[in-house]
């Protein structure tokens, strides 16, 4: 079990800078999930801490050790590949045994770490088995068996459940998050699915263009982010986003008015010196409340989506926006009803045209929960 | 109705003529070698497609000579000689060139494609000096030394080729678990490039066991033969005997090797060469 620290880390492919200036500290036993779109950098960024790719500029410390030039067993990790690389020609037993007896140990250590991995993983009536016999969940166990029998400081974890079928993958989360549990182990884990970050991580990290967006807690993403990339990365449906004109109100935060929803003001800090600005409002769809508007008045409901639990309305607006908002299942709306839209105005997010987050006013009741921390 | 199953009943019988003429064509010469081999010296020219009886004469005379059997013996020693050495150079080669990236890897490549172009003619007098000035003349080094240079083109092309077709993520898993490029190379990619070593390795053989005029200019002593020249310079009692029937025995009991070789790789081979043609 270790720490990982990352200092200003770069890589170039050529001229291609594909990891800029990361910056980021990983405690002992946390589990950290890096997260963003394709070509973002995430799976470079593994790499670069497995010790398969070099890094150009910047250290990688585990446990406040420099291991830059250090192999990959040398740094002590393990690794769960996408593909999960399992040896197709050995069984589970040597698949999950090569690295043990590469590394030397006596036949009766092997046996055991061997047995004990297995059974952790429930492989124990698998292990004469070829790969090619196994189903895709088990050879996933199998690959998992595989980066932990060495019982490695760190694991990593490259998109493992991206060639699962969805049932399979919400029940191996389950697993690997009871594993992290268990075993107490840090694990550094790559998706591009926020759900599945959502879910597994105690931190997240999500990446855009190789620099760090923004890294905290899943709670502080979905609910403070700092930009509008993550504010749109995170959260499912995507939070909705709509330009308004905005108006500095003194200490009361900024006075925003959009069409077809009205003037709100927001407890966000717009800088006094502009007069009005156009910025962009963000809301989550469970933050919109829908109320049925008489005749062409408001927007217009392009589809209704019913999921048991709850519903999506899917709207338009006026100038051809679309729009997601949660109701309550069943919704009392069908497809081509006008509604008016209604939100609470805590729970919104302003952007100003880079895409940062406006910083909420501080009053007295509402601090952060945690300082999140930015790197650029 | 009748008129369809008609032309299907002819299509069917034109399809196995077909097959017939093909077996035919490529059979018949081996069939008639070895009916040739099995007949007495006597009825060597009586035209018949059918033995009656069968004569092992040819088969007891041609092993009794200790040359052909100096020349069996030279030419296992020289064509395991170049297997072994082509596929273990082929495969640390296709290591290289499939696995690591570096300046010029597809130069390399075409070289080696250019080098095996040249015809053996065209090499044959500076590979004479060569073989020369190395001290391996009239002995089987050069052999093996001269066939690995014609071999070893196509090892490291095919070899190249299936190294390029395994997943990278294997490599890198053996890797992670601490396993050096040899240990990657003999214990994870060695067994999964096995159908693709048959291949090649069998290719070599027969090239090496069948080549002629390499073995004919760089061999002197009957000791030092190959099989092909030995056959080629078997005579008989005087110069106006062709000595066909121990010639015709001679070539079959050498074929047997090979097809025993192809006989046991056949389906490794079959494999070999259709891996890769269809992902899956």
């Amino acid at each position: 079990m270790a720490s990982v620290t990352l200092e200003r880390v770069n890589k170039r492919f050529g001229s291609t800078r594909v990891i800029e200036d990361v910056s980021l500290d990983i405690s002992d036993g946390e589990f950290v999930v890096f997260v963003g779109p394709s070509g973002c950098g995430k799976s470079t960024l593994l790499r670069l801490i497995a010790g398969l790719e070099s890094i150009t500029h910047g250290d990688l410390m585990i446990d406040g050790t420099r291991v830059n030039h250090l192999t990959p067993p040398e740094r002590g990790i393990g690794m769960v590949f996408q593909s999960y690389a399992l040896y197709p020609h050995m069984s589970v037993y040597d698949n999950i045994a090569f690295g043990l007896k590469l590394a030397k140990s006596d036949r009766q250590t092997v046996d055991e770490r061997v047995r004990q991995t297995a059974k952790i993983l429930q492989l124990d009536g698998l292990l004469d088995r070829l790969p090619k016999a196994l189903s895709g969940g088990q050879r996933q166990r199998v690959a998992i068996g595989r980066a932990m029998a060495r019982e490695p400081r760190i694991l990593l974890f490259d998109e493992p459940l991206s060639n699962l079928d969805a049932a399979l993958r919400v029940q191996t989360r389950n697993e690997i998050a009871h594993l992290h549990a268990r075993l107490g182990a840090t694990m550094i884990y790559v998706t591009h699915d926020q759900v599945e970050a959502m879910t597994l991580a105690d931190r997240i990290v999500v990446l855009n263009e190789g620099h760090v967006e923004q890294t905290g807690s899943p709670r502080e993403l979905y609910e403070q982010p700092m930009s509008r990339f993550v504010a749109g990365f995170i959260g499912s449906p995507k939070m909705n986003f709509l330009t308004a004109l905005a108006r500095a109100e003194g200490d009361a935060g900024c006075r925003i008015s959009i069409p077809g929803i009205g003037e709100h003001v927001l407890p966000r800090r717009l800088l006094a010196s502009e007069r009005e600005t156009r910025l962009t409002l963000g809301v989550r769809p469970e933050h919109l409340t829908p109320t049925a508007a008489a005749g062409d008045a408001g927007f217009n409901i392009l589809n209704v989506e019913y999921l048991g639990s709850e519903a999506y309305l899917y709207l338009e607006t006026p100038e051809g926006e679309a729009l997601v908002c949660r109701t309550e299942a069943p919704a009392p709306f069908v497809r081509g009803d006008h509604v008016t839209l209604d939100f609470a105005p805590h729970r919104a997010h302003l952007f100003d045209h880079d895409g940062r987050a406006l910083p909420p006013v501080h009053d007295a009741g509402t601090e952060p929960a945690t300082a999140p921390t930015t790197f650029s | 109705m009748t008129l369809r199953m008609l032309k299907a009943v002819v299509l069917k019988i034109g399809f196995w003529a077909l097959v017939g003429v093909l077996m035919l064509y490529a059979i018949f010469p081996f069939y008639y070698a070895v009916v040739t081999s099995l007949k007495p010296s006597s009825e060597l020219f009586e035209v018949s497609y059918w033995i009656d009886d069968l004569d092992f004469s040819n088969y007891v005379a041609v092993p009794s000579q200790p040359a052909f059997l100096a020349a069996i013996r030279n030419s296992v020693i020289v064509a395991v000689s170049v297997v072994i050495i082509a596929l273990l150079l082929g495969l640390t080669a296709a290591w290289a060139l499939g696995r690591v990236r570096f300046r010029g890897r597809t130069t390399v490549m075409m070289l080696v494609l250019g080098v095996s172009m040249f015809p053996q003619v065209a090499v044959l007098s500076g590979l004479f000096e060569v073989i020369r000035t190395l001290d391996l003349y009239n002995s089987p080094g050069g052999l093996i030394l001269s066939y690995t240079i014609f071999t070893l083109p196509f090892t490291v092309w095919i070899l190249t080729t299936f190294m390029r077709q395994l997943p990278d993520e294997l490599e890198e898993a053996a890797i992670v678990d601490g396993a050096s490029p040899w240990v990657t190379l003999t214990k994870v990619f060695m067994p999964l490039l096995w159908p693709a070593m048959a291949t090649t390795g069998l290719l070599a053989f027969i090239a090496a066991w069948n080549e002629f005029l390499f073995a004919l200019t760089f061999t002197l002593t009957d000791t030092q033969r190959t099989v092909p020249v030995a056959i080629a310079l078997i005579s008989g009692g005087s110069q106006y005997e062709l000595p066909w029937g121990p010639i015709m025995a001679a070539s079959v009991i050498v074929t047997v090797p090979l097809v025993v070789l192809v006989v046991i790789f056949q389906r490794r081979i079959v494999s070999g060469l259709t891996a890769g043609a269809v992902k899956g």
